[in-house]
């Protein structure tokens, strides 16, 4: 448990220097993962860049997650590695469809792609990125694809045309329907009604 | 006469091109043979890899890690197997440990032949693609002794690898260990002392070690640059602080350096597999619970037990506890990390692909800038992308 205390520590270092821009902190699976306020991440990060204790000059990796049952659905999730003192840590703010967050390309040049990315996968907006384009999807590409509502399938499919003697898209025909098992068991109180408990219940209003 | 305006030339580099290694479309704007402004287009490749994996059990996903660096498939399906078995807390076997760590090394030349031999294929050396191509050739023999692919392995699974290296094949890798550094030894002499090779590489691409933090290097980018960071070393997972290896690092960060460091690298691999080797002893391969591992095939046939755990662990697959959890190893190509978010259910919620070339290709704007046309091609090739885990 050395471990935990010395990440528990830290995080009250963090919090304690930063004050209002970060909310909390979570010491989970030896990991320690700073929650900041959203428009606050350029101090955040800057912080966390060049304070003596922390130093974590790489930002190695910045990706997006959907969770959307919540009302700001989104999070923004940033790894940071410090080589001198041997540490990572992450940070993490909310964000909703509607609302940008700060770049920090400024800061980091290998947020570029990363908010690129993020910005083609979740429709998450990055003020002041300099260049604010699709990254992996099709040129011309419409939604954004690691939303949870997105189908795993997608819309449109594409194929050449022999006739227009070019690739066109069309909607998506399925021949078999994608097979998706949930594996709730009845026993322990599946959240719905099973298809032969419908029936009866139907059959019981007749 | 009035100086005639000369407009910036743009060309398309790819995305097929032979020194594209794969799918990338370069939009070059050059002044005359000089680089002014790099933009790669990538994607071209993208499968969807991530979303993929939210719709499929744990088990399910690992063959996608194959899927991303095709190079070095092992490695990556290490980092996802580490992240699962940080959440939920599985011990892997000594045995199993080490079985790990040799073919991550396995994986380690895998990559670096490839790469060393395209790099000089792409500035002009064609011999050492003929001879490393050998190599490897035997290096997928001992991935198809123990998983029956030679490319898209499956091998490594959370709690362990799925099955015990066949007989005799410790002492064919140990051969291997005997006759390769021979063989590595006359592909450096075609071309490290070649004065051509010099010309096209030495200084091409240089990188200081505050550039290297800036742009997110990892791996064999950043060590060129006079960085002992090597994360076998420095955060070391499975067995490697037990194994006694060298870190390899440049002193100029440029293209010939990062060659060179790539290829000293590989005999330090080769001690690390003839360690491992040394140091296996027999014992499980995998973790014994059987709610994350299958029971032996034999004891299917008579227990009743073991044929539901059979069967529930391959359509059901097992539950992962809620939480997220970053795992990365030292892939070939620098610093691999699965970024993963269990809900507590049998798929996983969000699973993200940190990989290594993607900051790498990133730095090209930066880096080409400046330089002419023709060093593109020394640069794709020491950047080491294969756009099988940049696009996902």
């Amino acid at each position: 448990m050395k471990l935990n205390e010395t990440l528990e520590e830290f995080g009250d270092y963090i919090v304690k220097a930063l004050g209002d821009d970060v909310s909390d902190y979570v010491v989970a699976y030896d990991e320690l993962t700073i929650l900041s306020r959203r428009d606050k991440i350029v101090e955040v990060l800057t912080f966390l860049r060049d304070d003596k204790n922390c130093k974590f000059t790489v930002l190695i990796d910045v990706c997006g997650a959907d969770y959307p049952m919540r009302a700001r659905r989104f999070d923004v999730v940033y790894h940071m590695l410090s080589m001198k003192k041997n540490f990572r840590i992450r940070v993490k703010l909310t964000t909703g469809e509607e609302t940008a967050v700060p770049s920090v390309v400024p800061l980091f040049s290998s947020a570029n792609w990363y908010e690129r990315e993020t910005w083609d996968m979740y429709g998450i907006m990055f003020a002041g990125h300099p260049d604010l384009r699709r990254l992996l999807s099709d040129y011309g590409f419409e939604g954004h694809p690691l939303r949870k509502d997105f189908p795993l399938t997608g819309y449109v499919e594409l194929r050449y045309s022999e006739e227009e003697k070019r690739v066109v898209y069309e909607p998506v025909k399925l021949v078999q329907e994608f097979r998706d098992f949930d594996f709730m068991s009845p026993w322990e109180g599946a959240k719905y009604i099973l298809p032969a408990d419908k029936q009866t219940e139907e059959g019981a209003k007749d | 006469m009035a100086e005639v305006d000369i407009k910036n030339y743009n060309i398309n580099f790819g995305p097929q091109h032979p020194a594209a290694h794969g799918v990338l479309r370069l939009v070059l704007e050059l002044d005359g043979e000089v680089v002014e402004r790099a933009d790669p287009h990538i994607g071209l490749l993208h499968r969807g890899t991530e979303k993929l994996i939210e719709n499929k059990t744990y088990l399910q996903a690992i063959p996608y890690f194959d899927r991303l660096d095709y190079v070095a498939p092992m490695n990556q399906e290490h980092a996802f197997c580490l992240a699962i078995e940080k959440l939920m807390a599985i011990e892997v076997p000594e045995r199993g440990s080490y079985i790990r760590v040799l073919f991550s090394e396995i994986g380690r030349i895998l990559n670096h032949i490839m790469n060393i031999c395209s790099h000089a294929t792409d500035v002009g050396a064609l011999t050492p693609m003929l001879w490393g191509f050998e190599q490897r050739e035997i290096l997928m023999e001992f991935y198809e002794a123990v998983c029956g692919a030679r490319l898209h392995a499956n091998y490594f699974r959370p709690g362990g690898v799925h099955q015990d290296l066949p007989a005799g094949l410790d002492q064919r890798i140990l051969d291997f260990c005997d006759s390769f550094p021979k063989v590595l030894k006359d592909m450096e002499s075609l071309v490290v002392g070649n004065r051509i090779f010099k010309q096209r590489n030495v200084g091409i691409g240089k990188v200081s070690f505050a550039e290297a933090c800036d742009l997110g290097f990892t791996g064999a980018m950043l060590r060129g640059c006079d960085t002992p960071w090597d994360l076998r070393r420095s955060q070391p997972y499975e067995l490697y602080n037990r194994l006694d290896f060298n870190v390899i690092v440049g002193k100029e960060g440029d293209c010939y350096d990062r060659y060179i460091l790539r290829v000293e690298e590989m005999y330090e691999s080769i001690k690390i597999m003839r360690q491992c080797i040394e140091q296996m002893k027999a014992g499980p391969v995998s973790s014994i619970d059987r709610k994350v591992t299958p029971p032996p095939r034999a004891e299917i046939k008579t227990s009743m037990e073991s044929l539901i755990h059979h069967f529930k662990l391959y359509t059901e697959g097992f539950k992962v506890p809620e939480g997220e959890v970053y795992a990365a190893v030292e892939a070939p190509k620098g610093e691999f990390g699965v970024y993963l978010v269990s809900d507590g259910s049998n798929k996983p919620y969000r699973c993200h692909v940190r990989a290594p070339g993607y900051p790498h290709l990133q730095a090209m704007s930066h880096i080409a800038k400046g330089h002419m046309l023709a060093d593109i091609p020394a640069l794709i090739g020491s950047f080491d992308i294969v756009f099988g885990e940049i696009d996902r």
